[in-house]
C-alpha cells in the first residue's frame, strides 16, 4: 500500500500537554480551597466572625456600658430597650455580654495559643525521641499534672498581682498544656513507626525536617481538635476561677462568670443564664465546626 | 456499603436504651409510707461539722446541731430570755464577781447524773492548752482562766469550785453581767467527765456520743447527715415532742433550697439573694432577727483614708435603704452606727441602739463638700489604685459593685474591685494590705460589748490600723472593769461615739436571717445569735 | 516486660516523691494558713493550736515527719475535721466518688465511642451533624451550669430523680450527678473517636479489607475500631484519675459526700494535710492509670515499643 505523504502530519508537540495549566497552589491555598467547600465549617467561621464583631465592635454601637447601675430597673425581661434584659443591678445584659465576649474570646484564643505552642513542642520532642527522654519528659508531665493546679493558680495570681486579663491568660495557658503534650506525643509515637517516615529517614532527612514536614502535619487532626476543645476548657476554667474568687475582677465580666451568676437565677430569672450560656454554646459549636473543617483541610490523608 | 453495620449499631443502641430504662424503672419504686404520728423534721445545717465536741467547735453548722444535743447551765428561750437550763437557779455576790449555780437533778443521755464536777472538768478542758480550743477566750471572764490557757498559770488557780455535787461556784476576774447568758454558749456546755476520760474520742462516733440536751446523737454520716433523736433522759423530756431531727450537711445553699422546694428538706437558711425576691413574693420566706452588722473597713494607715473627711464623705454618699431594697433584700435595716439592735440598755425594755441613735446622715451634697475639703473636689486627684477588697460570694460582689457605682455617681471617684479567695482575703485584711475591705461581725452574746471591744488599739479584730485614746479608755478602763450597767453602758455609748466620729469603718446594714421552713412545723425557736432550737418544735 | 514494669514503678515512686515535695513547697508559699479566721484567734490560743498540730516545728522537720508518715501510708490528721485522719476522709469518700465515677465512665465511654463511630461512618451527613451536636452540648456549658440545670429541670421541675443527696447510694440519686460528671468527657471522647476513626477509615488496610469483601462489621469491629482507639486510650489515663477522684462542682451541687470536694475545699481552707493527702491519692492513681494506658498501647498497636529503642 502506498501512502501519500500528505496523509501525514507531524504530531503536535507533547510538551504543551504536560504543561500544568492550573496555577500551582501552596499548602495554605490548598487547605483554604478545601475548607471553603465545607459548608458547616464555613458557617462556623462566619458565626465566629460575627461573635468577634459583636464583642469588639458591638460596644461602640449601643448606648449602654457594662458597669452603670440602674437599681430601679433590675431583672427586666428582654425588650426593645434592653434586647437581652437587665441584670441584678439593672445593667444592660447585651452590653455585659459584649464586654464579656472580649474577655472570654481573648482568654480562649491566647491561652490556647500558649498551651498549643508548649504542648506541641514538648509532646513532639518526647514522642519523637522516645525511650529514656520520652520516659523522663512524661514523668515530668505526671508531676506537674498531679500537683493541684489550684495551688499554683492561687500562687501565680498572688505573685502576679490583682487578677488582670493578661495574668489569667498566662496562668490558663501554663496550666493546660499537659493534655496537648500527651496527645501530640501519642500521635508522634505511632507516626514515627510508619513507612513514609522510615523512608524519609533512610533518605537522610534531618530531625527537624521529619518533625516539621512529616510528623506534625500528620498529627494535625488531633492537635486541632484538642485546641478546639481546649478553648472551652480555658473559658470554663476562667469561669471556675471566678466561681471560687480568683477570676476576672468585677464589674468586668466574662461569659463564664455571667453564666456562673446566671446559674443562681434559674428559678427567678432564667434569662440571666440563657444568654451567656447561649453565647458560650454558639461559640463552642462554631469552634468545633471550624476545627473539623481545618482538620479535613490540613490533613494530608484527607486529600482525595 | 456499610448497610450491615447500620443495623448493628441500631441494635446496640436499642439494647443500651433498654438496659438504661430497666435500671431506671427498677429503681424508682416508692418506699412504703412512714407510720403516722411520729414527728420528724429536717434542716440543712450547711456543712460537715468540724467537730461536735462543744469545747472546740466554732462554726454555725456545729452550733445548730449542738443546740439540739446539749444544754448549758442556762438556755436561751423565746424573746432572748436567759432561762434556767441544767442550773435550777443562781445567786451572785454583791460585787458581781462570784456566781453560785445550783444544779437540778439532770442526767446525761446515757443515764449518768450531771454533777458540778462535770462542769468544772469541761471548762478546764476547754481552757487547757493541749485542747487548743479556738473559743477558749469565751471563758477568759473566769479568774485565772486566761493565764491557764496561755500557760502562765495552773488549772488549780482557775476560779471554778465544786462546792458539792449540785453546787458550782464561779469566781470572775471582773464583774461580767452577761456571763450568765454566756453559759448558754457552746464553749461552756458540759461534757461527761466519765465518758470523756474513758474515751478521748467519744465525740467522733454516734455510739459513744454522750450529751445532756433535748436530743441525743443517733447517726453521723460524714458530709451527708447527722440524725438526732429525742433524749429520754433529758430533764425536760416531757416538753420535747419531736422524735427525730435530721441535720443535712449540704454546702451549696442553692441545692439546699432546691431540696427544700422539692420536699426533700423541711427547712434551710442561707437563702441565695437571687431567690429572696421570689420567695418573698410567694410569702414562703421567713426573716429571723440576727445580731450582726455588715460594714466596710477603711485602712487608716494609707492615703486617702488616713483623712477622716474622706472616710466620712464615703460613708455619707451611699444609699443604704436602696442597697437593702434592691441588692441584698431580706429586710435588713440600714446601719447608721456599729452596734446592731437587740442589745440591752440601762432601762429594761430599752435597746442599746435606739438609745444610742444614729451617727451617720446620708447627704451627698455634704459628702461632696467634705471630699473637696480633703483635696478631691469632684473626685479630682483621686488615686487610681484604690480598691474594695472582698471575698468571693454573690452577695459581696453585688454589694461592692453597687457601692462602687454609687461612689462613682455621687462623688465622681473611681474605685476598683479586688476579689480574693477567702484565705488570701483574710491575710490581706490582717496585714492591712488593702484600702477598703468588706467585713461582717456577728455577736456572740446579747451585750454591746461583743461589738464594742473590737476596735481597741492593736486588737486582733481591729484590722484598720485605727487607734483612739478615748475609745480605748472607755472600753478597757471603764466598761470592762465594772459590773455595774450604769457605768458600763454609758461608757460603751461614749466609745461608739468616738468610733463613729472617726469612722475607721463604714456600717452598711444590720443583718437579718432569711430562712424557709414548711408551714406545718411549729414552735421552732430562732435565737438572734443564730442557732436553731428544736426543743419545743412540733409537726402538724 | 518485667524489667520495664520495675523501671516504671521505680520512676512512679520518684514522681510521687517529687510531687509531694513540690506540693509541700507550693502549699506553704500561698498566703494564709489553716487557722485563718474572720474572728481572729487570740495569740495565746494560736500558739496552742500550732503546738497541737506541730505547726511550730521548722518546715524542714514538718516535711521530714510528713514524708516518714507517707511512707507508712499514714496521711496524717486533717486540720478541718477534728479527730479524723486524711485516711478516714479517703476511706469514707472514695467509694462514693468512685461509684459515681464508674457510672459516668460507662456513660461517657459507651456514649462517646458510639457517637464518635456513628459520626465517622456517616461523615458529613445528618447522623454526623447530630452526633457532633449532641456531643458538643456537653462541652458547651460549664459543669456548674450543667449540674444546676439537670438538678433544677430534671430533678425539681419534672421530678424524675431526687435533686439532691446521696441517700445511701440509691441508684436514682446517682443518675443526675453521673450525667453531669460524664457530660464533658463524652464530648471529648466522641470527638477524639470521630477524628481518629476518620483517619483510620482512609487507610490502605481498610481499603484492602473492603476489597477482600469482608462484611462491614468485621471491618469496623476488627480493623477500624481497634486502630482508632489509640488517641482515646491516651485520653483515658488522666480521665480515669479525674473521674475516680470526682469533681468538686458535681459533689458540691448534688450534695455527694465524696472526696472530689476536698480537692478544692482543702486548698481554700488551707487544710495542709488534706491537700497533701489528696495530691498523693491523685498522683498515685494517675501514675497507675498512665502505666496501664501505656501497656494497653502495646496490646492494641504492636508497632509501639515501650522500651523505645530509637528507630524501628
Amino acid at each position: 500500500m502506498k501512502l501519500a505523504q500528505n496523509l501525514f502530519e507531524p504530531a503536535k508537540s507533547q510538551i504543551s500537554a504536560e504543561h500544568i495549566n492550573r496555577p500551582s497552589t501552596t499548602m495554605l491555598q490548598d487547605a483554604w480551597r478545601r475548607f471553603k467547600k465545607n459548608k458547616l465549617a464555613m458557617a462556623g467561621l462566619i458565626t465566629l466572625a460575627s461573635l468577634i464583631l459583636f464583642a469588639f465592635i458591638g460596644p461602640y454601637l449601643i448606648k449602654y456600658n457594662y458597669y452603670t447601675n440602674d437599681l430601679m430597673n433590675q431583672y427586666l425581661n428582654p425588650s426593645w430597650i434592653h434586647p437581652f434584659g437587665t441584670d441584678a443591678l439593672g445593667r444592660d445584659t447585651m452590653a455585659r455580654l459584649m464586654y464579656g465576649g472580649q474577655v472570654s474570646l481573648a482568654i480562649g484564643f491566647v491561652s490556647v495559643l500558649i498551651n498549643l505552642s508548649i504542648g506541641v513542642f514538648y509532646g513532639g520532642i518526647s514522642g519523637y525521641f522516645g525511650g529514656r527522654i520520652d520516659n523522663l519528659m512524661m514523668r515530668i508531665i505526671d508531676i506537674i499534672y498531679s500537683v493541684p493546679d489550684l495551688l499554683y493558680v492561687i500562687l501565680l495570681m498572688v505573685v502576679m498581682g490583682k487578677g488582670g486579663l493578661l495574668n489569667i491568660m498566662i496562668v490558663l495557658g501554663i496550666v493546660n498544656w499537659m493534655g496537648m503534650a500527651r496527645i501530640v506525643r501519642g500521635q508522634i509515637l505511632t507516626l514515627r513507626e510508619q513507612e513514609y517516615v522510615l523512608a524519609s529517614r533512610t533518605l537522610g532527612a534531618s530531625t527537624s525536617r521529619l518533625m516539621l514536614k512529616h510528623l506534625i502535619p500528620n498529627a494535625m487532626g488531633p492537635i486541632i481538635i484538642t485546641s478546639a476543645l481546649a478553648i472551652p476548657s480555658a473559658i470554663f476554667m476562667e469561669a471556675f476561677l471566678s466561681f471560687i474568687g480568683i477570676g476576672i475582677q468585677p464589674p468586668f465580666a466574662s461569659w463564664g462568670s455571667l453564666a456562673a451568676e446566671g446559674r443562681l437565677n434559674i428559678p427567678s430569672y432564667p434569662y440571666a443564664l440563657f444568654f451567656p450560656a447561649a453565647a458560650i454554646a454558639i461559640t463552642m459549636l462554631a469552634f468545633n465546626f471550624v476545627g473539623d473543617g481545618l482538620r479535613d483541610a490540613f490533613d494530608p490523608k484527607m486529600r482525595k | 456499603m456499610f448497610k450491615i453495620k447500620k443495623k448493628r449499631i441500631l441494635t446496640v443502641a436499642v439494647a443500651m436504651l433498654l438496659v438504661v430504662s430497666v435500671m431506671l424503672t427498677g429503681c424508682s419504686s416508692n418506699q412504703p409510707a412512714a407510720p403516722a404520728k411520729v414527728m420528724k423534721t429536717s434542716f440543712n445545717a450547711g456543712a460537715e461539722p468540724k467537730t461536735l465536741d462543744p469545747a472546740i467547735s466554732t462554726g454555725v453548722p456545729e452550733s445548730h446541731i449542738q443546740t439540739a444535743l446539749f444544754e448549758g447551765l442556762t438556755r436561751i428561750g423565746e424573746g432572748e430570755k436567759v432561762l434556767p437550763g441544767i442550773a435550777e437557779s443562781w445567786t451572785q455576790s454583791a460585787d458581781g464577781t462570784v456566781i453560785t449555780f445550783k444544779l437540778r437533778d439532770a442526767k446525761w443521755s446515757n443515764g449518768d447524773p450531771i454533777t458540778a464536777e462535770d462542769f468544772k472538768y469541761s471548762w478546764l478542758r476547754a481552757l487547757s492548752p493541749e485542747m487548743a480550743s479556738e473559743y477558749s477566750y469565751q471563758l477568759y471572764y473566769i479568774k485565772g482562766a486566761e493565764d491557764y490557757n496561755a500557760k502562765k498559770g495552773s488549772a488549780d488557780a482557775v476560779g471554778i469550785k465544786v462546792v458539792d455535787p449540785k453546787t458550782l461556784e464561779v469566781t470572775l476576774a471582773a464583774p461580767t453581767p452577761y456571763f450568765i447568758a454566756l453559759t448558754a454558749f457552746h464553749t461552756l456546755y458540759p461534757v461527761s467527765k466519765k465518758a470523756s476520760e474513758a474515751n478521748k474520742d467519744w465525740s467522733l462516733k454516734a455510739d459513744t456520743f454522750v450529751s445532756d440536751g433535748p436530743f441525743k446523737m443517733q447517726e453521723w454520716k460524714h458530709n451527708d447527715q447527722v440524725v438526732v433523736v429525742k433524749n429520754e433522759n433529758y430533764w425536760d423530756a416531757k416538753s420535747v415532742k419531736l422524735s427525730e431531727v435530721t441535720f443535712k450537711l449540704l454546702e451549696d445553699n442553692k441545692a439546699a433550697l432546691t431540696a427544700f422546694e422539692s420536699g426533700q428538706l423541711d427547712a434551710t437558711e442561707n437563702i441565695p439573694i437571687e431567690d429572696i425576691g421570689r420567695l418573698q413574693a410567694s410569702k414562703v420566706l421567713k426573716v429571723a432577727p440576727y445580731i450582726g452588722t455588715s460594714y466596710y473597713r477603711f485602712n487608716v494607715t494609707k492615703k486617702p483614708f488616713d483623712n477622716v473627711k474622706v472616710r466620712k464623705a464615703l460613708a455619707m454618699a451611699i444609699d443604704r435603704q436602696m442597697l437593702i431594697d434592691k441588692v441584698v433584700k431580706g429586710g435588713q435595716k440600714p446601719a447608721y452606727a456599729f452596734t446592731p439592735p437587740g442589745m440591752v440598755d440601762l432601762e429594761p425594755g430599752k435597746d442599746f441602739r435606739t438609745v444610742g441613735g444614729d451617727y451617720i446622715k446620708e447627704d451627698v451634697a455634704a459628702a461632696k463638700a467634705l471630699l473637696a475639703e480633703a483635696g478631691y473636689p469632684d473626685g479630682k486627684n483621686w488615686p487610681a489604685d484604690v480598691a474594695i477588697l472582698y471575698n468571693t460570694s454573690s452577695i459581696n460582689k453585688l454589694l461592692a459593685e453597687a457601692i462602687q457605682n454609687m461612689w462613682k455617681t455621687n462623688l465622681g471617684i473611681d474605685i476598683q474591685l479586688h476579689n480574693e479567695e477567702w484565705a488570701v482575703y483574710l491575710e490581706n485584711q490582717k496585714k492591712l494590705n488593702y484600702n477598703i475591705s468588706r467585713a461582717a461581725w456577728i455577736g456572740d452574746y446579747a451585750d454591746a460589748m461583743t461589738f464594742m471591744d473590737m476596735f481597741v488599739t492593736g486588737g486582733g479584730n481591729n484590722q484598720t490600723g485605727w487607734s483612739n485614746a478615748e475609745y480605748d479608755k472607755q472600753i478597757k478602763e471603764i466598761a470592762n472593769k465594772s459590773g455595774d450597767q450604769k457605768v458600763r453602758i454609758p461608757a460603751m455609748h461614749a466609745a461608739e461615739k468616738a468610733l463613729m466620729d472617726d469612722m475607721p469603718i463604714m456600717p452598711i446594714y444590720y443583718y437579718t436571717l432569711p430562712w424557709v421552713i414548711k408551714d406545718n412545723i411549729k414552735g421552732v425557736f430562732r435565737s438572734s445569735l443564730g442557732p436553731i432550737d428544736y426543743k419545743f418544735a412540733t409537726v402538724e | 516486660m518485667a524489667k520495664y514494669l520495675l523501671q516504671r514503678i521505680a520512676s512512679a515512686l520518684l514522681v510521687l516523691f517529687l510531687v509531694v515535695s513540690l506540693t509541700f513547697v507550693l502549699m506553704h508559699s500561698i498566703p494564709g494558713g489553716p487557722f485563718s479566721r474572720e474572728k481572729q484567734v487570740p495569740p495565746a490560743v494560736l500558739i496552742n493550736l500550732e503546738e497541737r498540730y506541730h505547726m511550730n516545728d521548722p518546715l524542714s522537720k514538718q516535711y521530714i515527719d510528713y514524708m516518714k508518715n507517707v511512707a507508712q501510708f499514714n496521711l496524717g490528721p486533717t486540720f478541718r475535721y477534728e479527730g479524723r485522719t486524711v485516711n478516714d476522709l479517703i476511706k469514707d469518700g472514695l467509694p462514693k466518688t468512685a461509684t459515681i465515677g464508674f457510672i459516668a465512665t460507662i456513660f461517657a465511654l459507651g456514649g462517646g465511642l458510639l457517637l464518635g463511630t456513628i459520626a465517622a461512618l456517616w461523615h458529613n451527613k445528618t447522623p454526623d451533624t447530630l452526633a457532633t451536636f449532641i456531643a458538643t452540648i456537653g462541652v458547651s456549658v460549664p459543669s456548674f451550669v450543667m449540674a444546676t440545670f439537670l438538678q433544677y429541670y430534671l430533678g425539681y421541675k419534672l421530678g424524675l430523680f431526687p435533686p439532691v443527696g446521696w441517700n445511701n447510694g440509691a441508684f436514682k440519686n446517682l443518675v443526675l450527678p453521673s450525667i453531669a460528671l460524664g457530660a464533658f468527657p463524652i464530648a471529648q471522647i466522641t470527638r477524639l473517636m470521630r477524628t481518629s476513626m476518620l483517619d483510620v477509615l482512609s487507610q490502605d488496610y481498610i481499603r484492602t479489607a473492603k476489597s477482600k469483601g469482608l462484611p462491614g462489621y468485621v471491618i469496623i469491629g476488627r480493623h477500624a475500631m481497634r486502630n482508632a482507639l489509640l488517641p482515646v486510650i491516651t485520653y483515658l489515663g488522666p480521665f480515669f484519675a479525674y473521674i475516680l477522684t470526682g469533681n468538686f462542682i458535681v459533689e458540691f451541687v448534688f450534695g455527694i459526700p465524696g472526696i472530689g470536694q476536698f480537692f478544692v475545699t482543702s486548698i481554700t481552707n488551707r487544710d495542709y494535710s488534706t491537700i497533701m493527702g489528696m495530691t498523693v491519692l491523685f498522683c498515685s492513681l494517675l501514675v497507675v492509670f498512665n502505666l496501664l494506658v501505656d501497656i494497653a498501647y502495646t496490646f492494641i498497636d504492636p508497632r509501639i515499643k515501650l522500651t523505645g529503642q530509637k528507630g524501628a
